[in-house]
């Protein structure tokens, strides 16, 4: 059981880690700091992926995520962040209520987590990784979710269209 | 490791970026944490897919994921087109749409 051992602990690794740059993300007063939290956390998740034999998807997630949505916000901060570098304050009262709102949440789910039956756990063999895209391509492409695939591209195309309309630079004309 | 670990996890992350929505006024941060929480909830697929031993979870996520970046296209354009107008992103001061 020394594998089993060692297992486990990189997984505790890896969510401690995951949530410690998490709790960074929210709690940092430096925006660019907090965008590298998120990818510590990102990286992090894509770990767990792994654990969780999901190689395509930890894959996709180091591509979008850290990749594409990463760099996507920090040209956000950068065309933000201009003359004025702002204070970022929290006010008293709003962390006391968010507070207790969000702990009003994890209590919710975690008393769903632990209420629900029948979950025995990960049969977890330590069997070595399969790769799962081409399981999940085939049921994208061929599959069920075919005409999902289809309907999300043309929204991430419309989507993309509309984010270059919304940041245009105005053009008056000239009369 | 047991499921109810990652579900545990995925909680975790999950009230942590509704912390975040919630006492953060600056509108990027706001965004960090909603992906933080799109993060969580992918989270929850992928154990339970594994659980299941049934892959439909993880596409799900992939389309998760092909939503999210959809979604952050949008959303800085509109936060980068507010700051050109208004010079700000605090969420506290772009409240012209307020009755």
């Amino acid at each position: 059981m020394e594998f089993a051992g060692i297992k486990s602990l990189i997984f505790y690794a890896f969510a401690l880690l995951t949530v410690a740059s998490a709790v960074l993300v929210v709690t940092v007063r430096n925006i660019v700091h907090a965008a590298f939290s998120l990818m510590i956390t990102l990286f992090g998740v894509a770990g767990l992926y792994v654990f969780l034999q999901a190689d395509f998807l930890a894959a996709t997630q180091v591509i979008v995520y850290v990749g594409g949505i990463l760099v996507l916000i920090l040209f956000g901060v950068m065309m933000t962040s201009g003359r004025l570098q702002m204070r970022i304050q929290i006010e008293r009262g709003q962390l006391i209520l968010g507070g207790l709102v969000a702990l009003l949440i994890l209590l919710l789910l975690f008393g769903v987590i632990s209420n629900t039956p029948h979950w025995e756990g990960i049969k977890d063999d330590g069997s070595t990784l399969e790769p799962t895209t081409r399981t999940i391509g085939e049921m994208i492409m061929q599959g069920e979710f075919l005409l999902p695939f289809e309907v999300v591209s043309i929204l991430l195309l419309v989507a993309l269209i509309g984010a270059a309309l919304i940041s245009r630079k105005e053009v008056r004309d000239e009369e | 490791m047991s499921l109810e670990w990652y579900l545990a996890l995925s909680a975790l992350l999950f009230t942590v970026g509704v912390i975040g929505v919630l006492i953060r006024r600056n509108a990027i941060i706001i965004f960090m944490c909603i992906e933080l929480m799109l993060n969580a909830a992918n989270l929850a697929f992928v154990a339970i897919s594994r659980e299941l031993g049934d892959p439909s979870g993880q596409v799900f996520v992939f389309f998760v994921m092909t939503v999210a970046a959809a979604e952050v296209a949008i959303g800085l354009a509109i936060i980068v087109s507010v700051f050109k107008h208004r010079e700000t992103v605090n969420v506290d001061e772009v409240d012209s749409l307020k009755g």
